[in-house]
């Protein structure tokens, strides 16, 4: 027994605890990055935003937290209710768990899978399930339009992020996220793939909901979107969900592009400072161009929004990926 | 050891399990959540045998993309389930003898593998060793080597199935009014705005 405990306890208590470590550090993360969300709309618009709770109003998002989390959840009389509960769970579940394999810096990452880069494809698809069973459970008109909207436009856009990071791992030659930061450090992979980095940043504007893609809770037509009916802490997870999957967004465009914890050039004072403030500033500079997106382009119709997915993205990552294929082989580079 | 042989049995009743819910659920949306659950534990089997690879890509087309589908369907189809389950002793015969049949290809696969000179061949093939390739290479090089010809005419199944569905929904009716985005772009402002001046009590 006891040497059971040794071969599985032990691991088991540093992986819980890294875990834990991961998960605060995240939480604590998005609540600032949904005050920076919403400075920085308020600042396009010339508005202050959040400036009355704590200075500058920084605790804002905490103050949002109690306030949900002290309200009622009201489940409606017609729903579905176990689906209707596990949906946000399976959201921010799934959110959270994508960040099990991203690395903060050299071997600073919990899981070093082989094919991590899948891990969070698949992560990412399954997304979808939350906001359709919210839709479906919540037995009420608004909400299912806004699923089934969602679902297609997830769906949709998957096409071409898979077609982006086959490219990037063409490239990289490894599924394995490390190796394809490593593999960066001749040249961060924006520079050759420009037209990959933009499709794959639009696209995960579309992945995760947000503007100018929020045809799912677009107010002025769907009320809320999926989560009409959901209140309180409920809500919360959703709102939750919502923000960490862009964070890890932005940290797949940081890792796939941006050379992850790499310093942008690797000379002496750049190269001091540690990598997982590299990756976080790049992190951070990707969140800030979202926010910016989210002032200042209008929202897209729906029947664009599935051309741009599958009539111009969608040929043109498929011919990128042949491209690379030829170029790699071609000049002898595999 | 014991903590593989546990996981092993977990996940291999909860799929067995929610297999089970697929066919008992009342609801025709939870039997599809089901099956997308007994996809997922199938995928943590793939990976407890060291097929990773297999494991993600069983999640992200099944789960990721084909039980969308479904679950599209179904949800927006009004499945009567109990009308449905009146005809179950009339359809009964047909399903019994569509599963005896796939269960005899099944064993047939099974036991041409295990007896078969040719199979045998093939399966005392040398595989690589783990810590050598990893199994996405492992498999690469096979599939596009050895087996490229049967991975291409899968493919052709698969387009010729696109096609075909496509063809058969694909309507232009005459009088359906379609946007056409370059038309669009292309309005300018003189064929969108004209400005006129209205005289006070005259209209237009």
């Amino acid at each position: 027994m006891n040497e059971f405990l040794v071969a599985y306890g032990i691991p088991l208590a540093i992986i819980v605890a890294q875990s834990l470590a991961l998960i605060v550090a995240i939480l604590l993360v998005t609540a600032y990055v949904l005050l920076a969300d919403r400075k920085v709309w308020a600042a396009v618009q010339l508005r202050r935003g959040p400036n009355v709770v704590g200075a500058f109003g920084l605790l804002q998002s905490f103050a949002d937290l109690l306030k949900f989390v002290f309200k009622e959840i009201v489940v409606p009389a017609g729903a579905n209710k176990g689906v209707f509960l596990i949906a946000p769970l399976v959201t921010v579940t799934l959110a959270l768990s994508g960040w099990a394999v991203i690395p903060l810096d050299a071997k600073m990452v919990i899981s070093d899978i082989n094919v991590g880069i899948l891990y969070i494809f698949a992560i990412s698809s399954l997304g979808v399930y939350g906001v359709i069973m919210a839709g479906w459970a919540s037995n009420s008109k608004y909400p299912f339009i806004s699923a089934l909207r969602a679902a297609a436009q997830m769906v949709s856009y998957e096409v071409s992020i898979g077609f982006v990071i086959v490219c990037v791992l063409m490239t990289a030659g490894s599924l394995n996220l490390s190796d394809i930061v490593e593999a960066q450090k001749t040249i961060w992979y924006f520079i050759p793939h420009l037209p990959m980095f933009a499709i794959f940043f639009i696209s995960a504007l579309a992945e995760t909901n947000r503007p100018p893609f929020d045809l799912v809770e677009a107010e002025s037509e769907l009320v809320a979107g999926f989560m009409v009916e959901y209140s309180s802490t409920a809500y919360m997870m959703f709102m939750l969900g919502e923000y960490v999957s862009i964070l890890l967004m932005c940290a797949m465009t940081t890792i796939l592009f941006l050379g992850g914890w790499l310093p942008p050039i690797d000379i002496a004072p750049f190269n001091m400072v540690p990598g997982v403030v590299w990756f976080l500033l790049k992190l951070f500079l990707v969140f800030f161009m979202f926010a910016m997106v989210k002032a200042f382009v209008p929202r897209y119709r729906y029947d664009q929004l599935m051309r741009l997915g599958w009539k111009v993205f969608l040929p043109f990552s498929l011919f990128w990926v042949v491209l690379t294929a030829g170029v790699l082989v071609g000049f002898d580079l595999v | 050891m014991i903590a593989t042989a546990i996981a092993f049995y977990l996940f291999a009743a909860i799929t067995v399990a929610s297999g089970f819910m697929v066919i008992a659920a009342r609801n025709p949306v939870h039997s599809v959540l089901f099956l997308i659950l007994a996809f997922f534990n199938a995928a943590a089997l793939f990976v407890l045998m060291g097929a990773e690879f297999l494991a993600l890509i069983l999640v992200i087309v099944y789960v990721g993309a084909v039980a969308v589908l479904f679950l599209f369907v179904v949800m927006m189809l009004d499945v009567d389930f109990s009308e449905l389950r009146e005809g179950f002793l009339q359809y009964l015969p047909v399903g019994a003898l569509v599963g005896i049949i796939l269960l005899i290809e099944l064993l047939l696969v099974l036991g041409s593998w295990l007896i078969s000179p040719e199979a045998v061949g093939v399966a005392a093939a040398p595989t690589p060793a783990i810590a050598d390739v990893d199994n996405t290479r492992a498999l690469g090089r096979i599939v596009y080597t050895q087996y490229v010809y049967l991975f291409q005419a899968a493919g052709m199944i698969l387009l010729v199935a696109m096609i075909g569905a496509i063809v058969l929904t694909l309507r232009h009716k005459p009088n359906v009014k379609r946007q056409v985005i370059r038309d669009q772009v292309a309005r300018t402002r003189e064929q969108a705005v004209e400005n006129r001046k209205v005289e006070p009590g005259q209209g237009l």
